[in-house]
């Protein structure tokens, strides 16, 4: 009995040593990387350069704007506009800065997010589990909305929120945020509720529990990542919204957006753009912490959104 | 004269150490089979010879030719894959031919090829349809096609019967086996499918680990295993193993287990009888004879069948040896019943010993 | 059981129904509701109020003639094409550059999306300041020697259209490169390996056989981004107001300054409802596209 071992590595010794070995030689200057690098680099540049001017403009003084130009670093760094913009700056008569709208914004967001993801979740569990008949074809017709611009059903709802004595309240915006987010929220959580092994819910049922019994101590459970991805959107969706704020809400409950967008576009007196770029960031700072801190769960945010639509 | 030539091959990737310094030399007109549990390096090392992955150390050669540093088309290689990998918007002749074309051949040689290759594989009534439109088995005889129309000397298969139903996977056995037979290529086959390794090859090499643990024909690796994995991962049903020790002296081995006492004198030892060491003793449940048989075997046992799992043309009957679980396969009509007593026997030549520590056949 | 009759049918899944309420609600009374009722009131004289005074195809004749809404429709048409164009392009350049196993992978994904994470009205405030004549970009061309340089979209009648598609652009690529890089991940790895084996060059295996391949991820990008074309509103209001003059107009800003700024209601659901029309000439080839043909590969 020969050992296979020794007489491959006898015939192969025929073969020379010399020549190539190991990995590929790799030239870190390719001109692919040089292209794959480069193109990426200079995108970046472009994604990066309007935060890098906000931030910059924002830590300069006026005279020192009107000076230089928007690139360069701040020579003295100043805080004054953050704090002007966060209290002091006018809109029309309140002169309380944009506080006003962040704390609109948060007495918005904060309910819009737990009723929309409760409505939504309790749909999407009702069409995964328990479909009845016509179910789908209401669904349908959500799903379709989402398409739907919203300029067409902006006019309604103004009559609906006032025959509810709604328009023009936070509760008004609140339930509106509740309904443009359905389509996209029921989705979300009917595609999860279905990707669960169904034998759960079949196993639940033998064991006697309703409806409401798995929905709570089933599937919630189980869901936790779910709902964290549906927050995300939700609470990024909700923050950013303009259009809503503009037309169902009042001067004095206006959300944070509207707020720096009558702030800065305001033709009255000397722009401050220093102000203004702080009074943006301020503005920008809440859905960038969410996506900072949330990484990879915002992408499976959107992407859930989209791609399963 | 070698085909494929792998010299000290090493994989890492970052600290992970894939595959470990692995030599293989495959020869032209060979059939060798990369054989192993999953995670086992054999389909990173196909990638290796094919040039999809990088080598951390080593080198490769292909029909005398060092080709480390080749990219995967300049190596005379085709490939066959486990998801097929057509492309599914390109009918079936634009799969075979797209490479061919890349390569700027002229139309009639890829003609004249695509024509050769989908006679031999009979795939002309469906060239002109797209591979959605395929079953699993014809898809794979498209992409095995691929492979064929670029005229190489090696031919390389990752897992490819392995989507495929247990029946289209044993027609498409035979059929690769056909087809080497016809071609006369060089054919390095990754499966985890022993039985698929058995029937095709001429030389199977058993890895784990990164690992090459025996490379040898496959009647050579059934009979004398290197080792207890490489006994347990061949043949089916699986060997038994009986652990125990060996005892005796004065040339007259034997192994005990429990209340089992089994005469090993006629066993081969690579070095002698490694007397009052701890011990497994391997037997395969077609090598134990019952009844008539049995008695005329060197050793002899009475066993109660405790369970029968009827398989068909044999019946697998569980008993006890030593006190540990043993197996005999039987054909069906002498098949015993359950509490029957019996009596088997079998020839220690034909058995395996393994050291209990290190695994290694002793 | 069954000899006793089976239950009501209303009563079946009742907790099921009950808890559907909102979403059944939302479908017909906002969503089916809302729509015909604009679509109704748009053939209407309604002024200051909604009135039933039905006039026939009007306010879309004087729609038409609105040398306001001509200029949005030019405008959403550019600014559509243009932003669906580039974005694809540069989000599947920047998807398919990302998926060369490259280093920092990570850094450069969340470079490029995080303006995605930002509001259309920051968005467009930011580009507003860096786009500023007298202080942003054009300045310090300027400043660093070329002093003829001309570069302000946003005081421009002729350009102000792309100084926002610049804006848009900065704020949207970064969500279609997300999908496209999914869509590529989705891929078979072996479909590479066997290109690879056939000697196929890397940009050749992209066009001929994985943008191919990820015509699903295309079709559902599309959409997307024709739906928030559509309601390009946000944006134009911070960025430039409409303006200068007219010339940034869009439907959604017609929409809205014709119900809740002049007073001229019919108008406003005339133009939602081509805005509604616009979509659905989207909307119905996909969807038919998508759940017919869904249904008959089934």
């Amino acid at each position: 009995m020969h050992d296979p071992r020794s007489a491959a590595a006898a015939a192969a010794v025929m073969l020379p040593f010399e020549g190539p070995r190991g990995p590929r030689p790799r030239k870190a200057l390719s001109t692919r990387n040089i292209f794959i690098y480069g193109t990426l680099l200079l995108f970046a540049f472009y994604y990066l350069l309007p935060l890098y001017v906000m931030i910059v403009t924002s830590l300069k003084g006026m005279p020192e704007i009107r000076m230089g130009n928007i690139f360069s670093p701040p020579v003295e760094i100043t805080f004054e506009p953050w704090v002007k913009a966060w209290s002091e700056v006018c809109t029309g008569l309140n002169c309380d800065g944009l506080s006003r709208g962040f704390w609109n914004s948060v007495r918005i967001t904060v309910p819009s997010v737990i009723l929309s993801i409760a409505i939504a979740s309790v749909n999407g569990y009702a069409l995964a589990n328990w479909r009845f008949k016509g179910a789908d074809a209401f669904f349908t017709i959500l799903i379709f909305g989402a398409f739907i611009p919203y300029q067409v059903m902006l006019y309604p709802l103004v009559i609906i929120l006032r025959e509810m004595g709604l328009y023009g309240t936070l509760w008004g915006l609140v339930l509106v945020h509740s309904i443009f987010g359905m389509p996209i929220l029921t989705l979300l959580f009917r595609n999860y509720f279905t990707s669960l092994p169904e034998e759960l819910f079949k196993a639940a049922r033998v064991d006697g529990a309703g409806f409401w019994g798995i929905y709570l101590k089933i599937m919630l459970p189980m869901s936790l990542p779910i709902f964290v991805v549906a927050i995300i959107l939700q609470v990024t969706g909700i923050w950013n919204d303009f259009l809503f704020g503009v037309v169902y809400t009042k001067p004095d409950v206006y959300p944070m957006t509207v707020q720096l967008n009558n702030i800065v576009n305001s033709v009255q007196g000397v722009k401050e753009y220093n102000v203004n770029m702080a009074a943006t960031l301020l503005t920008g700072l809440v859905p960038l912490f969410v996506y900072f801190v949330s990484g990879k769960l915002f992408v499976r945010g959107i992407a859930a959104g989209a791609v399963k639509g | 004269m070698s085909s494929v030539v792998v010299r000290d091959v090493s994989l890492n990737f970052g600290t992970v150490e894939v595959l470990k310094s692995l030599n293989i030399e495959v020869d032209k007109g060979e059939f060798l089979v990369l054989l192993g549990p999953s995670g086992c390096g054999k389909s990173t090392l196909l990638n290796c010879i094919a040039g999809l992955l990088d080598v951390s150390d080593g080198q490769i050669f292909i029909n005398g030719k060092n080709v480390t540093w080749e990219q995967p088309k300049d190596r005379g290689i085709g490939m066959v894959f486990q998801s097929y990998a057509l492309y599914p918007q390109m009918s079936v002749e634009g799969n075979l031919s797209f490479g061919l074309k890349n390569a700027r051949l002229p139309k009639d040689e890829i003609d004249r090829r695509v024509k050769r290759a989908s006679e031999i594989l009979q795939i002309e009534p469906l060239l002109k349809r797209k591979p959605m439109a395929l079953s699993g088995g014809q898809r794979q005889r498209v992409a095995i096609g691929r492979a064929l129309v670029r005229d190489v000397e090696v031919f390389l298969f990752d897992e490819p019967l392995s989507n495929l139903d247990a029946k289209l996977r044993n027609e498409l056995r035979v059929e690769i086996k056909r087809l080497h037979q016809r071609l006369e290529n060089t054919m390095i086959y990754v499966t985890h499918d022993q039985i698929e390794a058995m029937t095709l090859a001429d030389r199977i090499a058993v890895m784990r680990g990164g690992i090459i643990q025996q490379l040898d024909a496959p009647q050579a690796i059934y009979n004398k295993p290197v080792n207890r994995f490489v006994a347990g991962f061949i043949g089916s049903p699986g060997m038994n193993f009986i652990e125990g020790l060996v005892d005796g002296g004065d040339g007259k081995p034997r192994f005990r287990a429990g209340d089992a006492a089994i005469d090993i004198g006629r066993y081969g030892f690579e070095n002698g009888a490694p007397y009052g060491s701890k011990a497994v003793f391997g037997v395969r449940p077609e090598h134990v004879a019952v009844g008539e048989a049995a008695v005329s075997m060197p050793v002899n046992l009475d066993a109660a069948i405790e369970i029968v799992e009827p398989m068909g043309s044999d019946t697998l009957a569980w008993t006890k040896v030593g006190g540990q679980n043993f197996s005999i396969r039987i054909e069906s009509e002498k098949a015993p019943a359950v509490g029957d007593r019996i009596r088997i026997g079998f020839d220690p030549v034909r058995a395996s010993l393994f050291d209990a520590g290190s695994d290694a056949r002793i | 059981m069954a000899a006793e009759g089976r239950p009501n049918q209303l009563f079946r899944n009742l907790n099921s129904k009950i808890a559907s309420i909102p979403m059944i609600l939302t479908a017909l009374v906002v969503f089916a509701g809302g729509t015909i009722w604009t679509v109704i009131y748009s053939f209407t004289d309604s002024k200051l109020l909604p009135r039933l005074n039905f006039v026939g195809l009007d306010q879309y004749e004087r729609l038409w003639a609105s040398s306001r809404w001509i200029i949005s429709i030019q405008n959403i048409l550019i600014y559509g094409v243009c932003s669906l164009v580039l974005s694809l392009l540069i989000g599947f350049l920047l998807a398919a550059l990302l998926d060369q196993k490259i280093r920092f992978e990570n850094t450069f994904r969340t470079i490029f999306l995080y303006p995605f994470a930002l509001s259309f009205v920051v968005t467009g405030l930011v580009w507003q300041w860096v786009l500023n004549p007298e202080f942003g970009l054009q300045s310090v061309v300027r400043s660093l020697g070329w002093t003829s340089f001309t570069f302000d979209p946003l005081y421009n009648q002729e350009i102000v259209i792309f100084g926002i598609l610049i804006a848009g652009l900065w704020q949207g690529t970064g969500l279609v490169m997300c999908l496209m890089l999914a869509g590529m991940r989705g891929i078979d790895e072996e479909i590479w390996k066997a290109a690879k084996i056939d000697g196929i060059p890397t940009w050749k295996t992209y066009v001929l056989i994985i943008i191919p391949m990820m015509r699903p991820v295309f079709i559902t990008t599309l959409v997307l981004i024709a739906s928030g074309i559509v309601r390009l509103y946000d944006l134009v209001v911070a960025q430039t107001s409409g303006g200068p003059g007219i010339a940034s107009e869009v439907p959604a800003k017609y929409v809205y300054d014709s119900l809740f700024l002049r007073q001229n209601l019919g108008q406003g659901f005339a133009a939602s409802t081509m805005m509604l029309l616009t979509v659905l000439v989207v909307l119905i080839p996909w969807a038919y596209l998508e759940f017919g043909g869904r249904r008959k590969n089934a």
